[in-house]
């Protein structure tokens, strides 16, 4: 965990409670965060569709009734007002909610926090999602109405696409993924997972333990330890089979024929062996370290 | 899994097993409650779980510590850090109720973010006087010019060769229909271009720079036109009545559009990326409040420009708009500072 934390390219952040605890928090990547872009813009279609249709209903509905002119105008404010609404509103009504999240963010798990810990004010979720005017906006509505007068011509297409080039992949090229709105913002979008607590692999074998020679147990370190407690908790019948295979040959242990059994009690019996080391100061990071 | 515990009798063997079984049913108990306030929301809780919450969020932020210390069980340490990333977002990321947040708006933050912009705007109400008064000579000492400022589809006939009549008749024709849906539009056409010039100022402000001074331009265009026919004040009247709340407001943005640039370009002794932030968060509430003022412009544009057709009137409404917004920005400090939170 710690050099993964140390790593650079990783994605985890310092992020210390006031409680002083250091939650690490993983911002979101480059593909969840485009994924929920498309899904609140598809959303913002329907939405905008769907506004259209019934309004255009109710016109058919009042025209009938012979409301006139006074009754499309109202429809067409309310057109205006709604397309503005969805247009500058989506994103920044939604993240300023209490789950500072857009619902495509919602569902590629992603919320919009404060990069230095303090609550998330109104005033950045405007700045961040105002400045999607030049990041996507802009230059679709400038090569749009270029197309629509048929004077777009390639040059315009190919600065319409540099330009939106840059601002798209903005956050490809920092290391905290921040859009050019998340860093006048002063905002970072992390990721918030739910987890179920799973099994415990210790606690819960009801018989007799394999022992282990001291010889054997000093094979491996923490980053073993935790590769094998995936393998178990995967429960993949290949996997286990090689990897009890390869602990088998490496201590020079028989084979039993029960490979989850040996590698649990292995599991067990290493874990409280480099725990005992914990309680001592010594952290066997992996197997190429030794204490 | 406790009974089972139980059943196998023996002393737990890993740190883990000791600590799920102590803290298992309290994790359980948090992660309930947080997943409830985020389904719904913080009353959606019973007395009971909402006294337990502060106790039960710093037990589990102390399992994690105790967890990333003493276990080498990863499933269990992931665990307790989504848990309590969950647990801090509901506890510390409580928004302020919409009401209080729009109070706190309209009687502290946005004017306090106008003022904090009060250079920019000065230098933007500038710029925009500057270029009309700039485009206006231009034009008077040669009209070709008219044509190089204002875009075709804008004039509507009413350029340097129009007839006095012609122009007259546009400046109080009395529309009765689509009253709305014209403020309406004005109201959003001209709120898109506020955003514009605060998210152009990125680009080290030279974009809202340009907007500003074309606005400027245009204006300068159209008095210059009308007031070649002897209709000056009648044109001043036309455009004052919703032109004081426009122009401040479209000055507001590009100041906040301005101020994003040059903190980028001219951070001073902060850092970039701390000046940039501080300087996005006031220009953006500025820019947010604009909204409103355009909200109002379109109104008086769209409909007291149209019913009210005497220019003393409408230079009055303009002015007191103008004394209006200027009294609410500029001299509002005073009771602010006490009510403040």
């Amino acid at each position: 965990m710690a050099t993964r934390a140390l790593n650079i390219r990783s994605l985890r952040r310092t992020f210390i409670t006031p409680e002083g605890v250091d939650l690490r928090l993983e911002l979101g990547s480059g593909g969840s965060r485009a994924g929920a872009f498309l899904i609140d813009i598809l959303l913002i279609v329907i939405a905008l569709a769907v506004m259209s249709i019934g309004l255009f209903y109710v016109f058919s509905a009042t025209a009938k009734a012979g409301a006139g002119e006074g009754g499309a105008g109202g429809i067409a404010v309310l057109w205006l007002i709604g397309s503005f609404i969805l247009r500058n509103g989506w994103f920044s009504l939604f993240e300023m909610g209490s789950r500072g999240a857009t619902p495509g963010k919602r569902l590629m798990g992603l919320r919009v926090v404060a990069r230095d810990g303090a609550r998330l004010t109104g005033a950045a979720v405007i700045a961040r999602n105002a400045m999607r005017e030049i990041e996507v906006f802009l230059p679709l509505s400038f090569l749009g109405a270029q197309t629509a007068e048929g004077t777009a011509d390639t040059f315009l297409v190919i600065f319409a696409l540099v330009w939106s080039g840059i601002f798209l992949f903005f956050p490809l090229l920092n290391r905290d993924r921040l859009r050019v709105g998340d860093l006048v913002a002063g905002t970072w979008v992390v990721r918030t997972e739910k987890a179920g607590l799973s099994a415990d692999l210790v606690g819960s074998a009801m018989r007799p333990r394999r022992a282990f020679s001291p010889a054997a147990l000093k094979l491996y370190g923490v980053y073993e330890l935790q590769t094998l407690e995936d393998v178990l908790r995967n429960e993949n019948p290949e996997a286990i089979a090689t990897v009890a295979r390869t602990i088998r040959a490496k201590a020079g242990l028989p084979d039993d024929g029960d490979d989850y059994g040996f590698l649990s009690d292995y599991y067990a019996a290493l874990c409280a062996h480099l725990e005992s080391g914990l309680m001592v100061g010594r952290r066997r990071e992996n197997k190429f370290t030794d204490h | 899994m406790n009974a089972r515990l139980a059943a196998a009798g023996d002393a737990p063997l890993v740190n883990a097993t000791r600590f799920r079984q102590a803290h298992e049913g309290d994790w359980e108990r948090l992660e309930h409650i947080v997943t409830r306030m985020e389904k719904r929301s913080i009353r959606s809780l019973s007395d009971e779980d909402l006294l337990a919450l502060p106790a039960l969020y710093r037990t589990t932020l102390s399992s994690l510590s105790v967890a990333r210390d003493t276990s080498l069980d990863r499933a269990l340490v992931t665990y307790l850090e989504r848990l309590c990333t969950r647990a801090y977002f509901q506890i510390y990321g409580v928004q302020t109720p919409a009401w209080r947040q729009l109070t706190g708006f309209f009687a502290r933050d946005w004017p306090e973010a106008v003022r904090a912009l009060w250079r920019e705007t000065l230098f933007c109400v500038v710029l925009t006087f500057g270029a009309a008064l700039l485009s206006y000579l231009l034009i008077r000492s040669d009209p070709s010019w008219y044509y190089s400022v204002v875009p075709e589809g804008l004039t509507q006939g009413r350029d340097p060769s129009a007839s006095a009549t012609f122009l007259r008749s546009t400046l109080y024709s009395k529309e009765k229909d689509w009253l709305a849906v014209f403020a309406t539009f004005l109201f959003t056409h001209n709120s898109q271009i506020a955003i514009f010039a605060f998210a152009l100022g990125f680009a080290f402000a030279v974009p809202t720079v340009l907007l500003i001074l074309y606005n400027g331009l245009m204006l300068g265009a159209f008095y210059a036109v009308f007031a070649a026919k002897g209709l000056g004040p009648n044109v001043i009247g036309w455009l004052m009545i919703h032109g004081t709340t426009e122009i401040f407001a479209i000055c507001i943005s590009g100041a906040a559009g301005m101020r994003v640039g040059l903190a980028i370009a001219f951070p001073g002794r902060a850092a970039r990326m701390d000046s940039a932030v501080e300087a996005g968060r006031t220009a953006a509430l500025a820019m947010a409040g604009t909204v409103l003022m355009l909200a109002v412009a379109g109104l008086l544009e769209g409909i007291g420009r149209q019913t009210i057709t005497n220019d003393a009137m409408r230079m009055l409404i303009g002015t007191a708009m103008l004394a209006g917004w200027l009294a609410y920005f500029y001299a509002w400090p005073a009771r602010s500072r006490v009510s403040g939170d």
